[in-house]
């Protein structure tokens, strides 16, 4: 079983599989602190353009958007003293390149009790690449309910889009090349809070 | 008349001699036999037997030629080694008549490869209720002696002591297809361990096992023999053994397939390996090779039973019972019976031919080899090993659990009579 | 390379959790306005039923469509195969028409192992009930249903069901529900009972990974859950048990012997029930019996097995025998 559970890996449908491990020449480009200034950076950006935030639901994207939408979350409850509405949405069943890999285990689609109709969605990824994510994610949204409107917050866009997407709010623009890596840690699932950039391993 | 002569051959496997055929019989038997104007056969070392005779094989003519016929049956026992087969009776029509009995037994004539001694039915219909002419099947030109409801067991008690009082006036013998028909209703397998996981149908020992003591115990209070058709379990051997340490007048055979296969292959859901009676444990192989060594079983009948490719490509519920044999007997023989020291060529030839012949009463057949005797005989390669190929059959049905398979010894040359019928592997 | 759902033995303990966590993430599917993903789409399946079985074949439809595959219905009755044609036949026909899988109910058991090992067809094959064989997707919608009522929905992801005590109640001899739950329990684990009348198990039952008993009451106490078997009526004809009354007064289940389980113990059954046979109205309508939630966690788990064995470029699960046997 391959639980391809590497966002960033899957977000590339013509490049080979990477390898979940990053290579061991990857170097940080965000350390701890760096993750939680752009966060909160982004949460007032979140709270200024939504006007107040008040009809904002928040739906990371598995597996560490998750965890990004939920620090986003509770940063926007400091600043406006009321609770966001977090869930998760799932995006595998929506791929475009589903027949290119073994079946993904899937992940929680977890939407917040009073729905996303009428609502502002801020979809949150760790990395922004061809931008095939996000339009599975919108059309899984469409199949959930029907939003005000629907925005993108990712920490990392490192280019190369193959579909015209943009996002809303960037935590770091990060030119890239190809044959770069770029792997998204979060003390949530992988113990510490870094973002690193290696090579693709020579084989590839 | 034409003269062949054999030259250093293992008679019985024993030490290398000569073998002159003159004409229909054997002329001599020695070493540094020459003959002026004989043909010359190097057998080098081959093993040379009597004709095999197979006391059970299903011929399907008349009704089933699209699986088998006299000619193409014959032909394929020519290729393993048979000089005489006994065509069992589930024909259609069914061989219950002295009119279908000899139209079978005249087309063997007619061929040539193989003599054909035709099995009368017991009942009329193999229906187990009426009893068949068996007298006039006996005195037809067929002379039937053996007579089977094969495929069908004579359940009636009453009917099977009938039959087999009625054949003493003739020294006839009735051949039980032992299977108690209420206890195999629906039957697909052998019942134990893999059909409780495979959810096929079982076919209890117990319903071969309480045939056979009924029958021999029929037998011994009217004083006639009986003949235990594919005897398939441990059980049904340690009842024979029983009767014949009573005296009672039995005799069984055992398939090639019973000896090598265990129901472990059925796991495949390939119909190849569905037969009547099923395949059974190893434990039942084990004892069954046992009871062929030590002569509680009297001899390998191939029970070949040829069924067209569409009849067991399908669902092994929808497939048809029963495997080709005839071609494949002898080194099923050799790789379970001769290669494990059970037995010697000489103890084969008795299994495979001499008792054959005497249970069938088949004249000139399963005789020694040696002067004045018919030529039937068998050269085998017992030095060859190679993979079963069904393309290469003659018998016109390809159901062989062998396939790929690879087994010993191959048979080389056939003599009926004198006249050989397989030179070099191949038919004349 | 096997694509293939032909026996519960062919599992492994990962392959079925992952099948029962899918399945989880499948039924909230259910839950949205629009009960339906695109996973499968251009996937075009047929259920190919050579017995009549509504509740499989619906529960096996709806879930394909919810994936989006297209999907064809192929009823045996009133087609050429009642004139006489093969299954092998049947088979080429369909896969001529271009079909991914073959979801096949047949009365004999072995016929979808056939089909997919053959070499008559490439689709992929789905044993939706195989005579007194298996019905693996029974099983695992089983396994769901009891996972979920006895550790909890969430709680139950990622889990097995390690010392689980299941009662299976019944004519284990004829039923395909039985060989399958037995497989798949002992591979999650759990540890099972076959409750049954002597005559109705089978003959080398003591290889299988379970235990056997004749008497239900001494084995109710000790069951989380208890799964009754269906028992048709005419087995009596075969004197597999007396009488329908003696039956159920030894093997039915009634209020009484339900207040005989364990507080948190469950109550299972295939479908269809025979009331007043195995279990009574009283048992079956009752909130411990999980008959209706079955049917749908049905839905679920169908959903879960499609979309691992074609939702991708090869199957999600390794099926352990039928790999060991090319």
């Amino acid at each position: 079983m391959d639980t391809h559970a590497d966002a960033q890996a899957s977000e590339a449908p013509q490049a080979p599989q990477a390898p979940d491990a990053p290579a061991s020449d990857a170097r940080p480009v965000l350390e701890a602190p760096d993750i939680a200034r752009v966060l909160t950076r982004i949460a007032h950006e979140i709270v200024e353009r939504a006007k107040g935030a008040d009809d904002v639901v928040l739906l990371g994207i598995p597996t560490r958007g998750v965890f990004l939408a939920q620090r986003l979350a509770a940063k926007l409850e400091q600043i406006t003293d009321r609770p966001v509405p977090v869930g998760s949405l799932d995006i595998t069943m929506y791929r475009d390149d589903l027949r290119m890999h073994p079946p993904r285990a899937l992940a929680r689609t977890e939407i917040p009790g009073d729905g996303i109709d009428g609502r502002l969605v801020v979809l949150v990824d760790d990395v922004l690449f061809s931008g095939r994510t996000i339009r599975a994610a919108l059309d899984a949204l469409n199949d959930i309910g029907r939003p005000r409107a629907v925005q993108l917050a990712v920490l990392v866009d490192r280019g190369h889009r193959e579909l015209p997407i943009r996002a809303d709010y960037v935590g770091k623009n990060l030119p890239t090349s190809l044959r770069e890596t770029v792997k998204v840690q979060l003390a949530e699932e992988d113990g510490r809070d870094t973002v690193l950039l290696g090579a693709k391993p020579a084989a590839q | 008349m034409s003269k062949t002569l054999i030259r250093g051959a293992k008679v019985l496997g024993g030490a290398p001699q000569d073998v002159l055929i003159d004409g229909q019989t054997i002329a001599e038997v020695g070493t540094g036999l020459s003959a002026e104007g004989a043909e010359v056969v190097e057998a080098g070392g081959k093993v040379l037997l009597p004709g095999l005779v197979d006391l059970h094989t299903h011929l399907r003519e008349p009704g089933r030629e699209d699986s088998e016929t006299v000619l193409t049956g014959t032909r394929a026992a020519a290729s393993g080694g048979y000089t005489a087969v006994f065509a069992m009776a589930n024909t259609f029509p069914v061989a219950d008549t002295a009119g279908v009995v000899e139209q079978v037994y005249r087309l063997g004539q007619q061929h040539g490869y193989c003599d054909v001694q035709p099995i009368g039915a017991v009942t009329i219909g193999l229906e187990g209720r009426k009893l068949a002419e068996l007298g006039a099947m006996h005195e037809s030109a067929a002379g039937v002696t053996v007579f089977s409801d094969d495929g069908k067991c004579v359940d009636d008690a009453v009917i099977m002591r009938r039959a087999l009082e009625y054949v003493k006036a003739f020294g006839g013998v009735v051949a039980q297809h032992a299977q108690e028909p209420r206890l195999t209703e629906g039957a697909q397998m052998n019942e134990g361990v893999v059909s409780a996981e495979l959810g096929l149908g079982g076919w209890p020992a117990v319903a071969e096992e309480s045939i056979i003591a009924r029958d021999v115990l029929l037998a011994e209070h009217v004083g006639s023999r009986v003949h235990i058709c594919h005897l398939s379990t441990a059980g049904s051997v340690e009842i024979v053994r029983w009767a014949k340490s009573r005296g009672i007048q039995v005799t069984a055979e055992v398939t090639p397939h019973h000896l090598l296969l265990t129901d472990e292959l059925v796991r495949s859901y390939d119909p190849v390996y569905k037969v009547n009676p099923p395949l059974r444990t190893e434990r039942d192989v084990l004892a069954l090779r046992e009871a062929l060594a030590d002569g509680t079983i009297d001899i390998v009948a191939t029970d070949h039973a040829p069924h067209p490719h569409e009849d067991k490509d399908c669902e092994w519920a929808a497939a048809a019972m029963g495997m080709v044999g005839l071609e494949t007997a002898l080194s099923v023989v050799q790789e379970t019976m001769v290669e494990t020291g059970l037995l010697d060529w000489a103890q084969v030839a008795e299994r495979m031919s001499t008792k054959p012949a005497e249970i069938g009463r088949a004249t000139g057949h399963g005789r020694p080899v040696s002067a004045g005797e018919p030529a039937n005989l068998t050269l085998v390669d017992t030095a060859y090993r190679g993979a079963v190929d069904p393309a290469g059959f003659a018998s016109r049905s390809r159901n062989t659990p062998y396939e790929g398979r690879e087994l010993p010894g191959r048979v080389t040359h056939t003599w009926l009579r004198g006249k050989a019928t397989l030179v070099d592997g191949k038919l004349t | 390379m096997q694509r293939h759902l032909i026996s519960a033995a062919d599992l492994t303990r990962d392959d079925a959790v992952l099948i029962l966590d899918t399945a989880e993430e499948m039924a909230r599917v259910a839950d949205r306005p629009i009960k339906k993903l695109p996973t499968l789409r251009g996937r075009t399946i047929v259920n190919l039923f050579f017995e009549d079985s509504t509740r499989t074949r619906i529960s096996f439809e709806a879930a394909e469509k919810r994936l989006s595959a297209d999907v064809i219905n192929f009823s045996a009755k009133g087609s050429s195969v009642s004139k006489g044609e093969s299954l092998k036949d049947t088979a080429q026909t369909l896969e001529a028409m271009g079909v991914d899988a073959v979801v096949i109910r047949h009365g004999a058991s072995g016929a979808p192992y056939r089909l997919a090992t053959s070499g008559w067809i490439d689709a992929a094959v789905i044993n939706a009930g195989d005579g007194t064989h298996q019905h693996p997707t029974q099983a695992l919608l089983d396994a769901f249903t009891m996972r979920r009522r006895l550790i909890g929905r969430d709680a139950g992801l990622g889990q097995d069901l390690a010392g689980k005590r299941i009662t299976l109640v019944g004519d284990v001899l004829h039923s395909r529900v039985a060989r399958s739950n037995v497989d798949l329990l002992h591979t999650l684990g759990a540890e099972v009972t076959l409750v049954a009348p002597p005559t109705l198990v089978p003959v080398g039952v003591e290889q299988w990974p379970c235990e056997v008993s004749y008497d239900l009451d001494s084995t109710l106490p000790k069951s989380d859950a208890v799964m009754m078997l269906r028992v048709q009526r005419e087995r009596m004809n075969a004197a597999f048990f007396p009488t329908e009354r003696e039956y159920s007064r030894r093997y039915g289940l009634d209020g009484e012997r339900m207040a005989r389980m364990p507080e948190h113990a469950i109550v299972m059954h295939p479908g269809p029930m025979v009331r007043g046979m195995e279990i009574t109205a009283e048992v079956a309508d009752s909130d411990r019996c999980t008959v209706v939630e079955q049917v749908a966690n049905g839905v679920s788990i169908r959903m879960a097995v499609l979309y691992l064995l074609l939702g991708g470029n090869e199957p999600a699960v390794s099926h352990a025998r039928t790999a060991e046997e090319k």
